[in-house]
């Protein structure tokens, strides 16, 4: 099968000689896929600006022997440029292509994985939520679906309830999962307070106005438990995060 | 497999970007079968390039002196710095000769699944060098493509606490093309930036 086709949202690209680029791309039915496009860089190229990067595109591809080559893109989400004008949005949305990047392989379907990454990325342009919301909800999400689903409800040792947060916090466990109960808590535990873990519940669950109810302070608090428990997951810092807030 | 330095050549030039085996073989036997003037020659050239090859203190332009031809320039209009990625762009701008101002060369764009940052480009010389002399208009010329517009956008927040004029290059459908081809985002910045002709 020489030609094939499949929806696909564009990861990242890397320079190819003079005018080409190497396009990475998570598709909806075949998984992450690399391919050339060729002449891309010209100001006159056919695919313009529908192979940037978070742009989700109708893809022909040429089978090759070691890479795939495009041959025709027709644009379906044209995300990249309402992302690109507004910096906080784009280091979301490079936060989240990385991820998907590091969650998806070659050769392996990841239709689930596909379908969140475009949601996220269709929202983030519009500017439906805080890009900082949009981003943890994201990850937190997307480590479900690669079946690392964090608990926020109950002890993710013992199952018990989670009492009441006393003035010092519940424990709140990166390497653990989630929340952990006083009895089962590891010495030295970091603890957060009741509205970070409400606030981890609610973006988990992507119920956005309870979330957007949350304060910079708490918001702070989650992101940096969701930026250690992705980190974790991955096994690989991911480079993004360092940037935007 | 080739023996000895033949082989060391050919390994050599394979890791120059854009240099695939095949050519990185056919470029050592050019060599090879060349006069020995023109290797020597070339072989000059690379040892001094390095030494002799700096960044412009002003502009961060490629240049043999502190201050590049363009910097050194008394013509040239100080009021007006073009701000741009890579050096290969300031000569892009130079071949128009529309352009009779400075340059800023940034050295890439933001991309931070590559690791690059606002830290990592010639932003902060940029505002010291905006901040000690007297601009009427910075003009972004970042690359069309999403790094160059997010370099632009970041950097256009940044202007705005020095309250100078920013204008971006315009964008929109390329010479010699047909407009059925065009995808949505040329499109629409061709729309957005369209002129009144009569």
């Amino acid at each position: 099968m020489p030609l094939y086709r499949d929806e696909a949202v564009v990861l990242r690209t890397h320079k190819l000689g003079e005018s080409d680029r190497i396009v990475t791309m998570l598709s909806r039915d075949r998984g992450q896929i690399r391919a050339v496009a060729k002449g891309v860089r010209r100001t006159a190229s056919k695919f313009g600006a529908r192979l940037e990067p978070f742009m989700v595109a109708d893809i022909q591809f040429f089978e090759g022997r070691t890479l795939d080559t495009i041959t025709q893109a027709e644009t379906l989400g044209a995300y990249g440029g309402n992302i690109a004008a507004d910096f906080d949005r784009y280091a979301v949305a490079n936060v989240m292509v990385e991820t998907a990047e590091r969650l998806t392989t070659e050769d392996e379907p990841a239709r689930q994985q596909y379908l969140l990454l475009v949601g996220a990325l269709r929202s983030l342009a519009r500017g439906e939520h805080p890009p900082g919301l949009t981003r943890d909800s994201y990850l937190l999400r997307a480590l479900s679906l690669a079946g690392w689903a964090p608990n926020f409800s109950e002890c993710v040792r013992c199952g018990g309830e989670l009492p009441a947060a006393h003035g010092g916090g519940t424990a709140l466990v990166v390497q653990l999962g989630g929340t952990v109960c006083d009895a089962c808590a590891p010495p030295g535990s970091p603890r957060m307070s009741a509205e970070t873990i409400a606030l981890l519940g609610t973006l988990l669950a992507g119920e956005w106005g309870r979330a957007k109810a949350h304060g910079e302070g708490t918001r702070a608090q989650a992101r940096g438990f969701v930026s250690a428990y992705t980190q974790w997951h991955i096994e690989r810092g991911i480079r993004s995060l360092r940037y935007g807030h | 497999m080739y023996e000895g330095i033949i082989q060391d050549l050919i390994d050599e030039f394979g890791r120059l970007p854009g240099i695939g085996p095949k050519s990185a073989q056919r470029i050592t036997f050019h060599i090879v079968q060349s006069q020995s003037a023109d290797v020597t020659r070339l072989a000059e050239l690379l040892a001094t390039v390095r030494e002799r090859v700096r960044f412009c203190t002003q502009c961060g332009n490629v240049s043999e002196q502190e201050l590049c031809s363009i910097c050194r320039d008394a013509r040239r209009d100080a009021g007006l710095i073009c701000v741009v990625e890579e050096p290969k762009d300031v000569v892009a701008i130079e071949r128009t000769r529309q352009f009779r101002g400075l340059y800023h060369v940034l050295g890439g764009a933001i991309s931070p699944i590559d690791g690059v940052g606002p830290d990592d480009l010639n932003i902060t010389q940029l505002m010291r060098r905006l901040a000690d002399t007297e601009v009427r208009e910075v003009i972004l010329a970042t690359d069309p493509n999403l790094e160059g517009e997010a370099t632009a956008t970041y950097l256009t927040r940044l202007l705005k606490t020095l309250e100078v004029p920013v204008s971006r290059l315009a964008s929109g459908l390329p010479v010699g093309g047909d407009l059925e081809f065009a995808d949505e985002i040329t499109l629409g910045r061709a729309f957005e930036g369209r002129l009144t002709v009569s």
